[in-house]
């Protein structure tokens, strides 16, 4: 049963971030694009929690926080060079 | 007393840290322990330069139930979205800006507010005024503004007020 | 005992799966620029939070250990979700209203994201008085 159902969240997530990419890809502005790219990291975090699990192993914890740490990052960073021009000031 | 302010600054972030690296390295041990516990009073130490100010907190046991009543929230808001997204078409549903006028003071108590208005039902906060004195808050479907309002002053306005101030 | 954990974990997976295809489906879907930002912020949070508590209660009760770092990437997910949507809604802010096309700031003259350099001087020439020779 829970091949099964691993199997059906890998699927949807994996369309999720098909999605996401067409999304990318066809955004009419540059927030859409932010926000696009933000969801297919959290997207992300979620195959790559689901692939450790299939496999039975950690090793995928800690690649996953540095997805999550990065994405929240590089989200605040592309919006504050947007608003301000700069990232650092 | 001065002493042990002096030695712990900030004490929930010594707490947060102590937790985070018992959690990072999920296993139990005595060993971890200590030294999460060390670098909870080591970090704010020598961080203190850059957080002069402590949060003052009045009643921090209230926060229990603040969480609670907002994890819950958190899962009613994920199905109501998703019944909107999935269920409803575009033309029926109604996009609106709702001001909240805020009778909160402190930047921290602010900061809460704004992130548990965005992960509740239907609501996202956008902005601040200039002068920090209303919350600028956008709906997904809100056929009647007012009462999003009300609900959100009602329900968590209220307990951030008994916590901060 | 065995197949209550295997059905827990299993519908933890498929609400997580749902939860997660509703979101990024949200983003296609909606039609304006601020309603698009609700569908992954929300949905895609118990997506995620989904998946990992099937994962902590999968190394639980099938591979007999208490793994419960899993926590900590969902708190950093709860924590971060509202700041990164309030700074995409501040991006959509900036780009795509004036000052005019917003609505009242209650009592204040304007939102933050509309500042200028000019009003951050007059609110600290407010703010200190004058200095008297």
């Amino acid at each position: 049963m829970i091949e099964s159902a691993a199997t059906f969240a890998f699927a949807c997530f994996a369309l999720a971030m098909l999605m996401n990419l067409w999304k990318v890809v066809t955004a009419p502005d540059v927030a859409d694009r932010i926000l696009a790219l933000d969801t297919m990291f959290i997207n992300a975090i979620a195959l790559m929690v689901l692939y450790g699990m299939a496999l039975g192993t950690e090793i995928f914890f800690e690649a996953a926080m540095i997805i999550a740490m990065l994405g929240f990052v590089s989200t605040v960073a592309y919006a504050r060079f947007i608003l301000r021009g700069n990232i650092i000031e | 007393m001065k002493l042990i302010w002096r030695l712990f600054p900030h004490p929930f972030l010594t707490l947060l840290l102590t937790l985070t690296w018992l959690l990072m390295v999920n296993r139990w041990s005595l060993n971890s322990l200590v030294f999460g516990f060390l670098l909870g009073v080591v970090i704010p130490f020598v961080t203190q330069p850059f957080w002069p100010n402590r949060p003052n907190l009045r009643r921090p046991f209230k926060i229990a139930e603040y969480i609670l009543v907002v994890l819950l929230d958190i899962v009613q808001a994920n199905i109501i979205v998703a019944r909107i997204v999935l269920f409803k078409p575009n033309a029926d549903r109604r996009p609106n800006w709702i001001t909240i006028p805020l009778d909160l003071k402190t930047p921290e108590a602010i900061t809460a507010l704004a992130g548990t208005i965005t992960m509740t039902p239907g609501t996202l906060s956008a902005d601040v005024s200039d002068e920090g004195h209303a919350l600028l808050v956008h709906c997904l479907d809100a056929p009647n503004p007012d009462a999003v309002r009300d609900e959100i002053k009602q329900r968590y306005e209220r307990r951030l007020m008994e916590i901060f101030e | 005992m065995e197949t209550l954990f295997e059905f827990l974990v299993a519908a933890f997976l498929v609400t997580a799966g749902i939860f997660g295809i509703v979101g990024s489906f949200g983003l296609i879907k909606l039609n304006d620029q601020m309603s698009r930002l609700h569908a992954p912020t929300k949905a895609t949070t118990l997506g995620v939070g989904g998946v990992l508590l099937a994962s902590m209660l999968h190394a639980a009760a099938f591979e007999k250990y208490f793994s419960y770092h899993e926590l900590m990437i969902t708190l950093f997910l709860f924590l971060t979700a509202p700041i990164t949507a309030n700074f995409i809604a501040k991006v959509h802010i900036h780009r795509q209203e004036t000052r005019d096309t917003m609505p009242e700031a209650g009592g204040d003259d304007h939102w933050a994201t509309h500042d200028t350099p000019e009003d951050e001087e007059r609110r600290s020439a407010e703010q200190t008085p004058p200095a008297e020779d």
